[in-house]
């Protein structure tokens, strides 16, 4: 007998935010008026964020093939091959709208979640990153101080709810990226990127086989928490009333999960688990009906069986709590005791609380009622899928205001020391320190000490490189554009410590798809990514999707994040950014050859470029013109040659041109030694400003001594590079001298200064930061 | 001979210790559970980093009423050798093995990061093969770190050379500046009176390979290894 307390009336259903067709669908699909629990269950799977019904047709459009791939889109997560018979599991995901309403408690079960889809794969947590984006932290014009002082304090809490989880679970975070930009102000990105490691031939997935195998629930209890997490904070716009929906956020236990990770690795290693799936958005139901519609098959559970941690939990409750920390697992009929004997020694819950059943349904049982029956595939597979409309912005009706540029051999120290202390380019140790990361001894390159985060795999000679990047500003001047140079500096960044870049996952975040203008960026940047991971030869192996990230109807900047996992076959080759030795030269390494000097094709196309800036942004105040141009053949060269100069020994250092330009680059490679800068002659055709703090891809600046000259002038030219002598190693003074004047000159040490301490004083405020 | 590295159900150092121990020194290492109470066979005993319990209520709180840990205060009393990294550190604190308390950092947030410590007294068992004053460069991880103990205590663990490894400023100077978590006396770690039990903050397992940065925590942990081969020397 179906469950009828609560009757499912017209206001109900629109209070659900269900459209009228999509609740005819349901009908359709059971034959019948759905009960009040299936409702809710077909709620949470047909909202935005677990049914991914506005982005499915364009995903489509992804490469994600490649001999290396393992499992592409459509489980957990993403595995690819990397050798000596280890595969990497890896995935990326947002928990935007939770760490707006609760920072802390938002960003730590962010980190929590990611690493449930690791480790249900039966993969061991090695790495994790962060691609965190806020308002700006610094006094900004277009800001009332009210707002400033929230953004630092959402940078305070998400840091410290990150750290908090992750040092207690034990893995490192081993690197990431932190973006401030006026509009990320109601609505920041913490986006979380995690990777793990499992033999490749002992994978779990979620999917539910073997009619009368018993469905094991394991893990923490269940509460009211997180109800309608994902369909109500992920899958709307916010408004002023949001801070209502903090009971939505769920809270995390890290020690729990840790304990959950070892067991769940231990009760695979019985052999006895059949398939296994984390409960995180919508909970027991998506677990349930995923594992039931890949497996295809029913699965019939009780829930007086849950453990509970509140009395009086409804069908609808226990069917859509987002309580953190808990799995579901299918085991071989008869061998359920090895597996609940694992658990019980962990000390974690672990019931029986229903089998696997043929006929493909999804019953759900309560006190001797059945709250919920329905075809487990018409949830997980049947859902709405949206073809929105698409329309392009229309451009800016005002004059476009470009950057004016200062009058040639106008000395740039003081615009170069602003640009230093600018959050975006400043050192972002005071978060990375609250992070463990180093733990599990496998971190060779540290976050600050190489473009690319980097762990070792022990047992082998390999190494894992992951880099997570993204930019917003670009993408939001021309979605296309920036979404490829979103996955050209996540290439570059693996390739700048030496590993070939081998697949990508992906974390796009956008504003509401029900506008035009948006699902237009959407778009684009499917097409952007698509374009480029083609011309790079990398594979995108699963990804997230945040839409509605809109604060008061504002959307943010579109911003796809890439997650570039790269392979170092032979670890003790792996570069860092830090110069190595007074007298090196500096090279820099350019993917568009000889063909550039002199090379902008029109003045006023490079100021357009060059008004896309960093330096445009932080020292006029301008947004404006183009990404710079994208030539993705020229990235390619650059990585190729990356690659085999790591390969060969030749370098002492590498490191990317990115954000704040050559200059930048030339001086982040100082501080990241005790006391090493550059000596630096440049010859450009181009102005100064755009010379020094353009941003300009498929570059890098690279040391070595003198001897290795000769060996990578011959590495460059066998992959058409252009490769010249910028400069020396030095100690002192960074000195940097353009057509033959001094345009820059300071003591490295106070530039140093200001660089390293610009993040900590803007939260802390001056006094706090000295003492802490 | 042969260590046990102690797994509470909230470590997560364990491995690290172990693999330092048994693939990088290459010594027969084992891993006991938190629940065992017997440590026979054992010479040394490591407490690894970590989080115990969760540690949501104080660091190592929980974890000194441990099965093990009555093992491993038997243990220790009989002289046998303990070491406590990090969250190994806070629970000998708490089981009254070391005295005083690890408290909130300083600047109460977490801090992960390479820092100098001094070597104060080479004549213990887990700092025979190092040199008096020598600095080594090893990484702190921790949130309570901030060694803390009343005005008799620190003179008695002055009077009678019980600080073993003291935060200082690379060049060796112990500086206000080069301590990071706010420690009395820039104490990094102590030993008992006996010498047989040590714990400091710093992760010695996380400097024992040149590919992660420093081999500068390997003279603790060859330290250790070269006392049990001379097991008479351990207690003296």
């Amino acid at each position: 007998m179906l469950e009828a307390d609560i009757k499912v009336t017209p206001q109900i259903v629109a209070e659900h935010g269900l459209a009228p067709d999509e609740y005819a669908r349901i009908r359709q699909i059971l034959g019948r008026e759905p009960t009040f629990t299936e409702l809710g269950i077909f709620t949470v799977m047909w909202s935005e964020h677990c049914s991914y019904k506005s982005s499915r047709v364009h995903l489509k459009r992804l490469p994600t093939r490649a001999p290396q791939v393992l499992q592409g889109p459509g489980e957990n997560a993403g595995v690819v091959d990397v050798g000596d018979g280890i595969a990497a599991v890896f995935k990326m995901e947002s928990h935007n709208h939770p760490s707006y309403v609760e920072p802390f408690q938002g960003a730590a079960t962010g980190v929590g979640g990611i690493l449930r889809d690791i480790f249900t794969m039966g993969a061991r947590p090695i790495a994790v990153l962060d691609s965190l984006r806020f308002g700006s932290i610094t006094p900004d014009p277009s800001l009332s101080p009210e707002v400033v002082a929230r953004n630092r304090r959402l940078v305070d809490g998400v840091v410290r709810g990150i750290a908090f989880y992750g040092n207690c679970f034990g893995v490192p975070t081993a690197g990431g990226e932190v973006a401030f930009e006026p509009g990320y102000s109601g609505n920041p990105l913490v986006n979380v990127l995690a990777l793990g490691i499992a033999p490749k031939d002992k994978l779990f997935f979620g999917r539910a086989s073997g009619q009368g195998n018993p469905v094991l629930y394991v893990g923490a209890k269940t509460g009211r928490d997180g109800i309608h997490g994902a369909s109500l904070l992920a899958s709307a716009e916010f408004t002023e009333e949001s801070k209502q929906k903090r009971p939505n956020v769920q809270v995390g236990d890290p020690f729990l999960e840790k304990l959950l990770l070892e067991a769940c690795l231990e009760a695979m290693a019985t052999g006895a688990i059949v398939g296994i799936q984390d409960m995180g958005a919508a909970g027991l139901t998506s677990s349930s009906c995923e594992m039931a519609s890949r497996g295809g098959v029913g699965i019939d559970i009780d829930l007086a069986l849950v453990p509970q941690r509140e009395t009086g939990m409804t069908a609808y409750e226990m069917m859509l709590s987002e309580s953190q920390e808990r799995m579901l697992l299918v085991a071989e009929r008869g061998r359920e005791h090895e597996v609940l004997a694992v658990f019980r020694k962990w000390g974690l819950d672990a019931v029986e609380i229903g089998t696997v059943t043929s006929d493909k349904l999804l019953r759900v049982r309560h006190h001797g009622r059945i709250a919920a029956e329905i075809p487990a595939d018409a949830i997980a597979e049947q859902g709405p899928v949206y073809q929105r409309p698409l329309a392009r912005p229309a451009p800016p009706t005002a004059p476009e205001q470009l950057i004016k540029l200062l009058p040639e051999s106008s000395d740039l120290t003081s615009n170069f020391r602003r640009l230093l202390a600018a959050p975006s380019i400043a050192s972002k140790r005071w978060i990375f320190e609250q992070y463990d990361h180093m733990v599990r001894t496998n971190t060779l390159v540290v976050p600050g000490a190489g473009d690319a985060a980097v762990v070792r795999l022990k047992g082998t000679r390999r190494a894992l490189a992951l880099s997570a990047d993204g930019n917003g500003r670009w993408c939001a001047l021309d979605p296309r554009t920036g979404a490829m140079h979103a996955v050209a500096e996540s290439a570059r960044n693996v390739a700048a410590v030496g590993a070939r870049p081998w697949a990508a996952t992906n974390c796009l975040n956008f504003g509401n798809p029900e506008k035009p203008e948006v699902m237009w960026q959407f778009s684009e940047v499917i097409d952007g990514i698509a374009e480029a991971c083609r011309a790079l030869a990398i594979p995108i192996t699963g990804g997230n999707v945040s839409f509605y990230n809109d604060t008061l109807g504002k959307s943010i900047d579109p911003t796809p994040v890439l997650g570039v996992l790269g392979l170092l076959e032979d670890a003790s080759r792996v570069l860092r950014m830090a110069f190595r030795a007074e007298g090196d030269l500096i090279l820099l390494l350019d993917g568009r050859a000889a063909a550039v000097e002199p090379a902008q094709a029109s003045p006023s196309g490079a100021l357009r470029e060059f008004s896309s800036s960093e330096y445009a942004r932080t020292i006029a105040g301008i947004v404006a013109g183009t990404p710079p141009a994208i030539d993705l053949a020229a990235e390619k060269r650059l990585i190729e040659a990356l690659v085999a100069l790591a390969t060969e020994g030749l370098l002492a250092s590498a490191h990317d041109i990115s954000d704040g330009g050559l200059a930048t680059a030339l001086a982040e490679s100082g501080f990241a030694t005790d006391d090493l800068t550059a000596d630096v002659v440049y010859e450009s055709h181009d102005p100064a400003e755009i010379a020094l703090f353009g941003e300009r891809g498929a570059r890098a600046v690279v040391s070595l001594q003198e001897s290795s000259l000769a060996r990578v002038h011959g590495v460059a030219a066998q992959w058409g590079l252009g490769a010249r002598v910028i400069g020396r190693v030095t100690r002192g003074a960074f000195h940097f001298r353009y057509n033959g004047a001094t345009v820059i000159r300071d003591s490295s040490a106070s530039l140093r200064a200001i660089w390293a301490g610009a993040i900590e004083t803007a939260v802390l405020g001056e006094r706090a930061a000295n003492q802490s | 001979m042969k260590c046990g590295v102690v797994v509470f159900p909230g470590s997560n150092c364990d491995d690290d210790a172990f693999y330092a121990l048994g693939e990088v020194l290459r010594q027969p290492v084992e891993f006991v559970w938190h629940q065992s109470e017997d440590l026979s066979g054992f010479d040394a005993i490591v407490l690894p980093g970590g989080f115990s319990y969760g540690d949501y209520l104080r660091t190592g709180a929980i974890a000194r009423f441990s099965p093990v840990m009555r093992a491993v205060e038997r243990f220790a009393r009989s002289g046998g050798l303990v070491l406590g990294i990090c969250n190994g550190f806070q629970i000998l604190c708490e089981a009254g093995l070391l005295p005083g308390a690890l408290i909130r950092n300083r600047g109460l947030r977490f801090i992960c990061r390479h820092v100098h410590i001094r070597v104060e007294n080479a004549a213990t068992p887990f700092t025979s093969c190092a040199t008096p004053g020598q600095v080594l460069r090893v990484p702190i991880a921790h949130a309570d770190g901030n060694y803390f103990c009343d005005d008799a205590t620190l003179a008695d663990l002055q009077r009678h050379d019980q600080i073993v490894f003291r935060y200082c400023a690379p060049d060796a100077r112990i500086e206000p500046a080069a301590n990071p978590n706010g420690s009395l006396d820039a104490i990094a770690g102590v030993c008992n009176r006996e010498r047989n039990v040590l714990g400091l903050m710093p992760h010695p397992e996380r400097a024992a390979e040149s590919i992660l940065g420093s081999t500068d925590g390997l003279v603790l942990l060859r330290s250790l290894v070269a006392s049990l081969a001379r097991p008479a020397a351990a207690v003296s």
